[in-house]
């Protein structure tokens, strides 16, 4: 099960390099978005769009907020 | 939508996965940088007066007047140990300069924005209520400076500019 974290273990997260993920549509990452995330969208999410994320590495997904 | 995004990355062999599931509002409403068309260029915390003085509950407010006298200042934050904003004291107070601790002299409670706030949007709020300067705090209440509408005016004026 994914694990929810907070700012604060986020910030921890990426001093050890994790990937950063944001899942919204691509206007709303074009407008703004975290330093050093990615974008695939959720509906594009899949075994191919995830390939050039590292496996032995721990990702970070995010959206907007908690909607 | 980042639950199902994380519980889809784990269903695709990802073992490492993570949600940040306040994410980028809360992380701009932080005060930490955002990038991209409408990133941390056009937000309050990029043109935020970080050196606006602050003092505490029990500071007497003759002591607070002298040394906003020195600093140029016209206003000052009553801030508690974790920089959370407790109450301003303003030009009344300051020209009063009543024999009283800041806490008695403050303005309790007083109306802020978040670092994330977008210029535009807040230029409009200045002019529409008449404010010269809006304070900046995080989601948490942590002062992180003073916005002043003549800052906020030329950065929406630039931004214009050169779009």
């Amino acid at each position: 099960m994914p694990t929810a974290v907070d700012r604060a273990r986020l910030r921890q997260l990426l001093r050890e390099d994790a990937q950063l993920v944001e899942v919204l549509p691509r206007a709303e990452y074009r407008d703004e978005h975290l330093r050093g995330a990615i974008n695939i969208p959720l509906k594009e999410l899949d075994a191919k769009t995830t390939r050039q994320l590292k496996r032995t590495q721990p990702v970070v997904v995010y959206c907007h907020d908690y909607t | 939508m980042s639950p199902r995004a994380a519980s889809r990355l784990e269903s695709i062999g990802f073992e490492q996965v993570y949600d940040y599931v306040a994410g980028k509002a809360d992380w701009g409403s932080a005060g930490l940088p955002l990038e991209g068309q409408n990133g941390s260029e056009t937000r309050a915390s990029a043109h935020v007066r970080e050196d606006v003085p602050t003092c505490r509950l029990d500071d007497r407010l003759h002591d607070v007047c002298e040394q906003l006298d020195e600093s140029g200042w016209d206003t000052c934050f009553v801030v508690d140990d974790q920089r959370v904003v407790l109450g301003r004291i303003g030009r009344r107070a300051i020209r009063g300069r009543a024999d009283v601790s800041a806490e008695q002299g403050m303005t309790s409670g007083p109306s802020t924005i978040r670092p994330s706030a977008r210029l535009h949007d807040v230029v409009e709020r200045m002019r529409r209520q008449n404010l010269t300067n809006l304070p900046v705090t995080t989601s948490e209440g942590q002062l992180v400076g003073l916005l002043l509408r003549e800052d906020a005016e030329r950065a929406v004026a630039d931004a214009e500019r050169t779009r």
